[in-house]
């Protein structure tokens, strides 16, 4: 399996990552050979095996519902880079 | 051409939990911004979901009451994108292998028919938090509060054939998670929200036609305009040659429009995966035979009941059980009239329903207790007053002047039953009559009306009305 330039482009962008043009042909190539690599996965027959949902064989705990937490808003707010009146403040978003 | 709507809902409700999905922070609504959002929710390094235990009994009670199938084994997944309102850069959510799936409801339409509208399923996953875009210069401020409230997304088959019907079903959506107490259902406050699929397709064609995705119909008002616009705008553009595109388009109350919110390319590349901190749940049969003890009684059940034990019409227990805090307020009615039903259905349907609409008020608000409804109705059913009378109490109620038996006593609105008093009333509008007395003996018996409107007025309406009638007939015929 081989990916292209603007496959990589749009993975890139997706995990907005920013990739310079010169370095698209190197990154389609390593990652071609990964899955390249994963590939021979493929040559084992799972038609009988279950999907694996987690590694470990066990079901998830449940915790009751209870309120645990205080507030410590001030606490989390002084590594944030920007805040007004108790809100984040991120660059402006529009939809 | 004549065309066929086709219609899907994906119905967000916000579980009424105390804590959060996946951590101890507190749901409830309206607190200053971001107190209650706490590591977790906040995606903070090193921090690990552990699931409640609430949210998913609450997903077990909605799957049961809709006849869907509980999947003893579901597993949560991360549904990646970006955006600042989600701090992991995913959402936690469930694809393959969701909670419940595969019921149905059956939705009452406003012709009295029934439609049977499929469930594909709903599954667990967390709410965002909320983009503040106004009051601030070129930045969003950003609330966590509701990151992590656990949400149950319900999704609907495309069995839905026009706006009416789309809105009919998410009415009875509506009224049964309220029913289940899994919601509060408040869409003012989000809790309770709503996107909808919507294509057109020649009547009579198979396959589906390209669909649009409707965001932000957050009333039952704006989900049935939006559609109606986003099936007209469809229309028009099939109609004048071009194609529906396949997006996401935002419903516009103010200009009642929806525009498109973004053609990205990357539209559905969520790139779903299992969440690796998070082990599959398992539910086992005691689990649903737990949720299945705590279902209360259901809004079909009930209005059978109510047809049979309160000897109602269909289509009055259908009113009253339209919502639980009706059907709960009808009965507490009943009780305190010492058994009055089909009284109550009648003065809770129209009086009341007629004032609250008039003062646009929910019937929790109801300026009118249940128990001085009823204890007026007692009052009725007594003949101390006339349900003439009764409009005024009720009035005097509405104003806040206090129960029924104080106003009566206060204004002397007692109905006059003694034979005497009415009697001589009686035979005074006789007297005062001989034309008309004369026309009735020869046969024109409609003027009894005529003759009781005048013994009520001699009575300020206090007179009993069935004993004037007996006793002008009995006068009359002398």
């Amino acid at each position: 399996m081989s990916l292209s330039n603007k496959e990589v482009e749009n993975i890139a962008h997706l995990a907005r990552l920013g990739v310079d043009a010169q370095d698209l042909d190197s990154y389609a190539s390593n990652l071609s050979r990964i899955l390249e690599f994963v590939e021979a996965l493929g040559a084992v027959d799972t038609s009988d095996v279950e999907p694996l949902a987690h590694p470990i064989d066990m079901a998830q705990r449940l915790r009751p519902d209870a309120v645990t937490e205080s507030d410590q808003r001030e606490l989390f707010q002084r590594v944030a880079p920007s805040v007004e009146g108790g809100l984040y403040l991120v660059p402006r978003v529009i939809e | 051409m004549e065309w066929e709507v086709v219609i899907g809902l994906e119905i967000h409700a916000q579980l009424a939990t105390r804590s959060k999905i996946f951590s101890g922070a507190s749901t409830a609504y309206g607190a200053e911004p971001n107190t209650q959002a706490c590591a977790v929710d906040l995606g903070l390094p090193g921090v690990l979901p552990v699931l409640n235990a609430e949210a998913v009994n609450m997903a077990i009670k909605f799957g049961l009451a809709t006849g869907c199938t509980v999947a003893p084994r579901s597993v949560f997944a991360r549904k990646n994108y970006f955006y600042p309102d989600l701090p992991k850069g995913y959402q936690i959510s469930q694809y393959e292998l969701p909670i419940v799936h595969g019921g149905e409801v059956l939705v009452e339409l406003e012709d009295g028919s029934s439609k049977r509208v499929g469930l594909t399923r709903a599954h667990l996953e967390e709410d965002a938090g909320k983009s503040l875009h106004e009051g601030f210069e070129g930045v969003t401020g950003i609330d966590l509060n509701r990151a992590g409230t656990p949400l149950l997304e319900i999704v609907s088959e495309p069995d839905m054939r026009s706006a009416k019907e789309a809105v009919a079903y998410m009415r009875q959506i509506h009224s049964l998670v309220r029913y289940l107490g899994i919601c509060d259902g408040n869409m003012q406050e989000g809790s309770f929200r709503c996107d909808a699929n919507v294509s057109v397709r020649p009547k009579g064609q198979e396959e589906f036609g390209t669909r649009a995705e409707l965001k932000n119909l957050n009333s039952f008002r704006f989900i049935e305009r939006a559609i109606n616009f986003e099936v007209e705008r469809q229309i028009d553009v099939i109609e004048s040659g071009g194609q529906v595109v396949q997006e996401t388009r935002l419903y516009d109350a103010d200009r009642n429009e929806t525009r498109s919110m973004r053609t990205k390319e990357e539209a559905n590349d969520y790139r779903y995966f299992p969440d690796p901190d998070l082990l599959p749940v398992e539910i086992v049969e005691a689990d649903i035979e737990r949720a299945r003890a705590e279902l209360p009684e259901l809004p079909d059940a009930k209005r059978q009941r109510f047809m049979e034990q309160y000897a109602l019409s269909d289509s009055d227990a259908g009113q009253l059980t339209a919502s639980r805090e009706v059907a709960d307020y009808y009965e507490a009615v009943v009780e305190a009239s010492a058994g009055e039903g089909k009284l109550a259905a009648n003065w809770v349907i129209v009086e009341l329903g007629g004032a609250l609409n008039r003062s646009d008020l929910d019937i929790a608000d109801s300026p009118v207790s249940a128990a001085q409804l009823g204890g007026m109705l007692k009052r009725i059913a007594d003949n101390t007053i006339s349900g003439k009378i009764a409009k005024d109490v009720f009035e005097a109620m509405w104003q806040g002047e206090g129960d029924a038996d104080a106003i009566i006593e206060a204004k002397g609105l007692k109905q006059v039953t003694d034979t005497g008093a009415i009697e001589a009333m009686v035979d005074e509008a006789i007297a005062a009559n001989p034309k008309q007395v004369e026309q009735y003996k020869a046969g024109k018996e409609k003027l009894l009306g005529f003759f009781v409107g005048q013994v009520m007025k001699a009575s300020k309406g206090k007179a009993n009305p069935a004993q004037v009638n007996e006793l002008l007939k009995k006068r009359l015929s002398d």
